[in-house]
């Protein structure tokens, strides 16, 4: 096999295997993908119930921020759990010395997120629909998931800065993901316009690339814009990924370089 | 002559927390204190291709320290390790491909069958999964491994199953330096034969280096052609099974370990 084809054998095996892992669980898959739809759609209801005030437009802009959001969070899961759930199986050091590429392995795991992302945003986005009686004549739909797959990009490389946590620390690293989880979540327009933030958070909201995404799928969805009308914040989505991807490998294999120094690949740290 | 396996001058410490002194509760920012453990000290040894190599020593000697070293998934504090003439530092992608590791508990998805955690290993390592599906079915079958059990998740496997496919993940890649981290630890008599036998097996057929770690002295008298004793991650004695027990005044290798280490079997199982 050529260089070339072990990679790719290596990105579809990550693939595969964690296919073959949600089939396994699909009892708590569907746990989750009830919990995320009822999310949503509790969300949407509170817009609903506001509805005198602004209209669809109302329930839309909080729905598209409950389903961009589980979208990210679960992208970003993956990719940052990514660690812990090997140490957790026992795995991580058979998959470590493997003869893969770090970039092979996160591209597999990357590969498996945004699909596995899209697909369950998709279904949420059928069901909330179907719900509110939506009207989405208008919305422009696969640009909204064009969007969404270009703004997975940034999330992908922070989810590798997150990931690198469950190396340095195998005991609080897992946690600590979910404080950086939880910033991107504050600082960004998933529910209210960042307008509202406090002042000293707004400029940390508008490098959020999770702000952009959803201001652009919002255009998309609720007023129909084209990619060509959203093209400033597409830009940004672009030129955020080409940073944060490299810069999310670079912080993992320092983390990995660290842990093999200090042994914390192990399983019991 | 290239060696399969150089390790010179090998060290390696961590820092552990001290369970003698504990960080105070309300100190919540403060780090626990920490104390550092030598666990290889200064190890040299080399082993020549096709040659099974023993490394025997009580629990904590510094045995897995010393394969997660060779295997890529350690960094040593200094010294060098070579495999195939390859460092593993510089040439990790090389090594990788040159070997395979059991360790002492079988590292499984075990939600997953034991065909679907082997075909994830076969893509890790590049190989063709028909091929790949064949050479551990072979392995497996020759282990004594039931065809009915491999579609099974592993979690409703017994643990010397689970070895059983341990060990075939590990061989069906073919690697020529292979890595048994006390693979036999907990198997009944049976299946440790089975491994046993298995060994010995590729090691004729197909001239692997082995390196084996464990605490069985007969195991170690019957598969390996020389031995090392270890305690506190220094080398105490090396030599041919029959040298050892010679140079001793001993019948079997346990005596001779007790004898090298200047240990009772009380005070072993007092540790």
């Amino acid at each position: 096999m050529t260089t070339m084809n072990r990679a790719m054998s290596a990105t579809y095996g990550f693939v595969e295997r964690n296919w073959a892992l949600t089939r396994r669980y699909i009892g708590w898959e569907i746990v989750w993908l009830v919990y995320g739809t009822v999310s949503t759609l509790t969300i949407g209801l509170i817009g609903a119930d506001q509805q005198g005030l602004a209209g669809q437009e109302r329930v839309l802009f909080l729905l598209i921020g409950a389903l961009l959001w589980s979208f990210l969070s679960v992208l970003f899961q993956i990719m940052s759990e990514t660690v812990a759930w090997e140490r957790w199986e026992g795995t991580i050091e058979y998959t470590f010395m493997a003869p893969v590429h770090r970039i092979t392995y996160l591209a597999g795991q990357g590969l498996f997120g945004v699909t596995y992302a899209l697909v369950r945003t998709a279904i949420i986005l059928g069901i909330t629909v179907a719900w509110f009686k939506l009207d989405m004549s208008g919305a422009n739909l696969l640009g909204g998931f064009v969007i969404l797959g270009i703004g997975s990009i940034s999330f992908l490389g922070l989810g590798l800065v997150a990931a690198v946590l469950p190396l340095l620390s195998p005991e609080r690293g897992p946690q600590a993901t979910h404080i950086i989880q939880g910033l991107l979540l504050l600082c960004s327009s998933v529910y209210y316009q960042v307008t509202v933030l406090p002042g000293w958070l707004q400029p940390l909201a508008r490098f959020n690339p999770a702000t952009y995404t959803l201001d652009a799928v919002r255009a998309a969805w609720i007023q129909g814009a084209g990619l060509s009308e959203v093209w400033p914040q597409l830009i940004y989505l672009l030129m955020a990924g080409l940073i944060l991807v490299p810069v999310g490998m670079a912080v993992f294999q320092k983390g990995e370089r660290y842990a093999l120094r200090t042994g914390k690949l192990k399983r019991n740290g | 002559m290239t060696y399969a396996l150089q390790v010179d001058q090998a060290y390696k410490t961590f820092f552990e927390l001290d369970d003698e002194h504990h960080r105070p509760w309300w100190k919540v920012w403060a780090k626990q204190p920490r104390r550092l453990v030598t666990a290889v000290d200064h190890v040299s040894f080399a082993v020549k291709p096709g040659e099974c190599y023993g490394i025997l020593g009580p629990n904590g000697s510094g045995k897995s320290t010393l394969i997660r070293l060779i295997s890529t998934l350690l960094i040593p504090d200094s010294g060098r390790v070579l495999v195939f003439g390859h460092d593993v530092q510089k040439h990790w992608l090389e090594v990788r491909q040159l070997i395979n590791r059991v360790s002492v508990e079988a590292a499984f998805f075990k939600k997953l069958s034991a065909q679907e955690n082997l075909n994830y290993a076969a893509r890790l390592y590049g190989m063709e999964i028909k091929a790949a599906r064949q050479r551990a079915g072979e392995i497996m079958e020759r282990m004594g491994l039931e065809s009915k059990k491999w579609n099974s998740p592993l979690e409703n496997l017994s643990r010397g199953q689970q070895q059983k496919v341990a060990i075939a993940r590990a061989l069906m890649t073919s690697p020529r330096l292979v890595l048994l981290d006390e693979p036999t630890t907990g198997l009944d008599p049976k299946s440790k034969r089975d491994v046993q036998d298995f060994i010995l097996e590729i090691q004729r057929d197909q001239g692997a280096t082995v390196i084996l770690t464990s605490h069985d002295m007969a195991e170690s008298d019957r598969l390996c052609q020389r031995v090392a004793f270890i305690a506190e991650g220094r080398f105490l004695a090396e030599g041919t099974p029959a040298a050892l027990k010679a140079r001793y005044g001993s019948t079997d290798l346990e005596d001779v370990f007790f004898k090298v280490t200047g240990k009772t079997w009380e005070e072993e199982l007092a540790e």
